[in-house]
């Protein structure tokens, strides 16, 4: 059997897609049970109940929402350019789900054990912008366009700021492999030497998924719904699944940058005893709760400050600590590599 | 053979993108073939085991600069009438730059030669498995080359704050918040409180409400606190004032809700 799965050209192919569901089935079904926790949980914060009619606590709530979606009739724009309006829901979700090859769930264990694994995060995280940009301009709606522009420019910005925080955490691991950085925490998580970059990097999590106080490509206040307004049925259900799918990336890139992967919290025997995936998961739900208490917390931002935060604040700041933390590194000879 | 069909695939996405580019009616089309065409560079590249390159292109081409290409070719009102009439006058021009650029490509590739020392330029960090080429890369960029590279950066430099300097406009009309003045404000130096008789009115007043220091003055920039400032507020002194009507008992404010 095993032969089969590592030495037969069939049988490779076959193990990729077998380890591909291993990672997309339990994520999508996190994405469907995110949607509910979300409303729950949010529901619980403002002392109401949430979805409690579908299944015992409202648990089939989000197939009831997935079926209605499916059901829905499919809305193209007269003035649409009708490839690019169908291509970028697609584009948004698959996008939120390539990036998953490469987060290892336990020590080498991961669909893509790649050297420049931070990178290719980095890449796929940065595309994000297109299906956004491509749907409010392909709708033909001013609306669409309007938020459609503003999440680019506020995604490209924290992008720089999430580069910076990243950079500071590559010198202290000298590799760009997601294995090495999570097993450079053996000792201590970086979210504690590196608590302020842990902060800024979270942050600008929130303002790259487009979350509250964050959310102002939504903006329904004055752009409806922002740049996905024309968009209806499945096409809409994508950026919805895409969305929500970036926030278990972002939260993943969180666990595994600052709070140590799959290691768990002291090496020694009570904790040792649960499973490496299952600390991931952990890790990764404890970060969108935080997502979610957020946005149930804060209300939204200004777009200048919110350029502002991103430009003068964080910006200044991550570049300042980037160059202090290599300066502490190189005086105490901690810097990993060393002259090589 | 399987990397030579993969290579044979992202080559020939490649030319028939970055012809798209050309040949595409709609700048935006034209903006997402080069994005392509940039994918399957950096696919290339992955083929010949430049892994950090690849992942580079696509950061920095695809991630930032093509998206401000379609920032900017967005927002352009598209005339597809006068672009077919210009096709027709640019034509010439293009064929000529195009025909001078094909004639420059042959003569230099007829007259390529490979450097004689090419052994020891290419093996300045000798290449193992257990080296990654992030780190090969980075030897060779700040070992043997570091000046070149500082002087990369400091052309960029130059770059950028030439922008800045070409783009930044400081408009008088602007309404910029400075948050080290609204938090300097108190409610002495913004709000006066003045007793107006019941059932009369404001008419004592000037006849409306508004505030203090008028808006368009004191949104300006730099000018708060100056001479000119102060003139202005004298004029609007002699003018209006602010009027806040306390009401005679606590409860009376609640009217208004």
């Amino acid at each position: 059997m095993a032969d089969f799965f590592f030495h037969t050209l069939l049988g490779q192919l076959v193990l990729i897609v077998l380890e591909t569901l291993a990672v997309l089935v339990p994520l999508l079904l996190g994405v469907a049970y995110l949607t509910l926790a979300e409303r729950k949980v949010m529901a619980a914060m403002q002392l109401r109940k949430g979805p409690n009619v579908n299944g015992p606590f409202g648990v089939l709530q989000a197939f009831a929402d997935a079926i209605k979606m499916l059901t829905k009739e499919t809305v193209i724009p007269s003035g649409a350019n009708r490839m690019l309006f169908l291509f970028a829901p697609f584009l948004t979700f698959s996008l939120a789900m390539v990036a998953w090859a490469v987060i290892p769930t336990g020590n080498g264990l991961a669909i893509a054990n790649i050297n420049v694994g931070v990178l290719y995060l980095l890449a796929i995280s940065s595309l994000g912008v297109y299906g956004i940009l491509i749907a409010g301009w392909a709708s033909n709606s001013k609306y669409a366009f309007l938020g459609g522009l503003r999440s680019a420019a506020q995604m490209v910005s924290y992008e720089v700021s999430i580069g910076l925080v990243i950079v500071s955490v590559l010198l202290a691991v000298g590799s760009l492999n997601l294995n090495d950085i999570v097993l450079a925490q053996r000792h201590v998580w970086f979210c504690l030497p590196m608590f302020p970059m842990f902060i800024v990097f979270f942050i600008s999590a929130l303002a790259e998924t487009n979350r509250a106080p964050f959310d102002l490509p939504e903006g329904e206040s004055e752009l409806v719904a922002g740049f996905f307004v024309e968009y209806s049925a499945l096409a809409f259900g994508l950026f919805f699944l895409g969305e929500y799918a970036n926030m278990f990336l972002m939260s993943g890139m969180v666990s595994i940058l600052f709070l140590g992967g799959w290691l768990p919290p002291l090496g020694i025997a009570p904790f040792t005893w649960i499973p490496g995936p299952l600390w991931l998961i952990a890790k990764i739900l404890f970060c969108l709760f935080v997502f979610i208490w957020v946005r149930a917390t804060f209300p939204r931002y200004r777009y200048d400050q919110l350029m502002r935060l991103g430009w003068k604040v964080f910006l200044p700041f991550s570049l300042a600590w980037m160059v202090l933390s290599a300066g502490f590194l190189m005086v105490t000879g901690l810097l990993p590599g060393g002259a090589g | 053979m399987m990397t030579q069909l993969v290579f044979y695939v992202f080559a020939a996405v490649l030319v028939l993108s970055a012809t798209m580019v050309v040949c595409a009616r709609n700048p935006v089309h034209s903006v997402l073939f080069l994005i392509l065409a940039f994918f399957n560079a950096a696919g290339l590249f992955l083929i010949a085991g430049a892994e950090f390159l690849a992942m580079t292109l696509v950061i920095v081409y695809v991630g930032a600069v093509a998206v401000l290409f379609l920032f900017v070719v967005m927002m352009l009102d598209v005339n597809f009438t006068r672009m077919r009439e210009g096709v027709q006058r640019y034509a010439p021009i293009g064929g000529v730059v195009g025909g001078v650029l094909l004639v420059e490509l042959i003569m230099a590739f007829t007259h390529w030669r490979v450097a004689s020392n090419i052994d020891q330029i290419g093996h300045i960090v000798p290449s193992s498995p257990a080296r990654t080429n992030t780190a090969a890369l980075g030897d060779v960029l700040y070992t043997h080359y570091i000046f070149l590279f500082q002087s990369c950066a400091l052309v960029l430099l130059v770059a950028m704050i030439g922008a800045i300097v070409l783009t930044l406009r400081d408009r008088p009309t602007g309404r910029r918040q400075n948050i080290d003045r609204q938090h300097d404000r108190t409610a002495a130096d913004s709000l006066e409180m003045l007793q107006v008789p019941l059932g009369v009115g404001v008419a004592a007043q000037g006849g409306f409400l508004r505030p203090h220091e008028s808006y368009d003055v004191a949104a300006v920039p730099g000018t708060y606190g100056t001479q000119a400032w102060r003139e202005r507020e004298m004029e609007e002194e002699t003018q209006t004032a602010l009027v806040v009507i306390t009401p005679a008992t606590g409860t009376k404010g609640q009217d208004n809700a």
